[in-house]
């Protein structure tokens, strides 16, 4: 028998014949990308309002079905102005996020004044976040995340954009990504159509309605938390929340619906 | 110079009888005749200085840029070679970039500053190459340790093992570093022309004391640069200054330009000393005379 280190948990070339080593040669078999997400975030929501933005996210990890990590952020702020929020895959978030980091130091090398306007509004970020998720779609490895860029446009007028892994873009005065975008898009539709709708709601009433896509999205969304990120960008910047609760819940309905929840019959 | 026609001067990597690299003498030389560029390191941040000597009625009033960004929290001023300063810039943003790739979070100051010393000095060992014509001022805020990971998505946990070590962690950091690649830590630095004027005026500042606030540096700096200008009248000027705060200052731990309100009080205080000094000569010449 063969008693070299080498062959040590190998099958027996006696009993299975020679062992096939070419696995190992990385020209035998073709590259592999990314096929599937693994730890996911849910959706997004955003809306405008006549002064700004509003953006929401909870804070829940998902790995597969299992809520593995309830303190992931998911509402990022770029150069102080705009936010990114991310649903999808996590790691593919966390690559995204440090290239704009990286991109917003890079844009510091040409002005670092701080009365300057940025040459990246949340209009142009979606635009280049939008080419970037194309780029790696058309190579076959795109990554897996689908996106609300909320901010202003050049013309300092609010913006909500979103960008996904196929490299889709629209824009709308209310957008909500994965589940949300059956579940909580007719909410927000009702609180806002159109862009001239929006330019009449409060702030108040841009966050009432967030809470309460968040809460129906709790209701009715398995992979989502109670807790949650909420971000209001205005022109005098990012307000950002990372640990809101969901209030005021009624779970009155859950025992009529068959197959909700814990059901002994 | 005594060195000239001994031909120990005319290759980098030769050493003289005595023990002396002449290039990199020759490259301070380059530097003593540039713009004054001053560093304060205040108890709250840095201030960073230059004295921009207006070569020309046509060029633009503040642009052309001499205080450089290196990364969110760090800055560099240099007097000397322009082209090498800007060189030397480049590398710094590369320097602190792939920090930031390898290990997610900001350059510390002495890292960047290792790490640009190292590489001057590599420019005094070869034949091929000529030393940096510049000395380099590279101001930086570290964090206190507390600072979001670039990329981290979670707060990590709440209880168990963990914590850093009592004591101080980050704060304001000023370097200077030389042609010869030899780089120090600071208080109070000053390169270029008017640098011993400088030097006497940080001196007075008394700045390792630790009592000058970021704002009052702001303004000494700004009087420092005019002083230093007074030896070299017939030229106009131009002053660029930039700072840089902790997290919970004016700048929020960033490297910036100070804004037009502070920079024209600034002024404006220095002009109004450089004019009473003025006076103040003329008295002790009136003085003389009687």
């Amino acid at each position: 028998m063969d008693h070299r280190p080498q062959a040590w948990g190998r099958p027996r070339d006696d009993v299975y014949g020679a062992y096939d080593h070419s696995f190992m040669n990385t020209n035998s078999h073709p590259n592999q990308h990314t096929q599937q997400p693994l730890v996911t975030g849910t959706s997004v929501l955003a809306v405008k309002y006549k002064d700004g933005v509003v953006i929401a996210a909870d804070n829940l990890g998902s790995y597969g079905s299992f809520a593995r990590f309830t303190d992931v952020k998911r509402l990022h702020t770029f150069q102080d102005t705009s936010v990114v929020g991310f649903s999808g895959d996590i790691s593919d978030m966390q690559y995204i996020t440090r290239h704009l980091h990286q991109k917003s130091i890079e844009e510091s090398y040409a002005s670092s004044s701080a009365n300057k306007k940025s040459r990246l509004s949340a209009a142009n970020l979606h635009t280049y976040l939008s080419k970037m998720l194309y780029r790696r779609r058309s190579k076959m490895d795109p990554l897996w995340n689908h996106m609300l860029v909320v901010g202003f446009d050049d013309d300092e007028k609010p913006f909500v954009g979103s960008a996904d892994l196929l490299g889709t873009t629209f824009t709308a005065p209310t957008l909500a990504t994965g589940i949300g975008s059956m579940l909580a898009q007719p909410l927000l539709r009702t609180y806002a159509g159109t862009d001239e709708e929006a330019a009449e709601r409060t702030k108040e009433e841009a966050i009432k309605v967030i809470q309460e896509c968040m809460k129906v999205l709790f209701y009715r969304d398995a992979r989502s938390q109670e807790t949650y990120s909420l971000a209001v960008v205005s022109r005098e910047g990012v307000e950002m929340k990372t640990s809101e609760k969901l209030e005021n819940m009624s779970w009155a309905f859950a025992d009529r619906i068959k197959g909700y929840g814990t059901q002994t019959v | 110079m005594t060195s000239i026609g001994t031909g120990y001067d005319l290759l980098n990597s030769i050493f003289s009888p005595d023990g002396r690299n002449f290039q990199v003498e020759y490259a301070v030389k380059a530097v003593e005749n540039g713009g004054t560029s001053i560093g304060i390191r205040a108890k709250d941040g840095v201030v960073l200085a230059v004295e921009k000597i207006i070569g020309s009625k046509l060029l633009k009033p503040g642009a052309n840029k001499r205080i450089a960004t290196v990364d969110e929290h760090a800055g560099v001023v240099y007097s000397g070679m322009v082209p090498d300063g800007r060189h030397f810039v480049d590398r710094a943003r590369d320097e602190a970039q792939s920090w930031r790739q390898t290990l997610k979070t900001p350059i510390p100051t002495s890292e960047l500053a290792s790490r640009m010393g190292s590489y001057l000095q590599a420019y005094t060992m070869y034949g091929s190459v000529r030393p940096f014509g510049i000395t380099a001022i590279v101001g930086g805020v570290d964090g206190s340790g507390d600072e979001v990971i670039d990329g981290v998505v979670g707060s990590g946990p709440s209880t168990g093992a963990g914590g850093k070590v009592d004591g101080k962690h980050g704060g304001p950091f000023l370097y200077v570093i030389e042609p010869s690649g030899q780089y120090w830590g600071y208080y109070g630095a000053a390169t270029g022309k008017g640098r011993q004027a400088a030097k006497a005026e940080l001196e007075k500042l008394d700045l390792a004391a630790g009592n000058i606030t970021l704002e009052q540096a702001v303004k000494e700096a700004a009087k420092i640069i005019y002083n230093a200008h007074k030896d070299n009248k017939d030229k106009d000027f131009e002053l660029e200054m930039s700072w840089i705060s902790g997290v919970d200052g004016p700048t929020g731990g960033r490297h910036m330009e100070v804004p037009q309100e502070l920079k024209e009080e600034a002024e404006r205080l220095a002009r109004a000393e450089d004019e009473s000094d003025d006076e103040e000569d003329e008295k002790k010449d009136e003085k003389m005379e009687e």
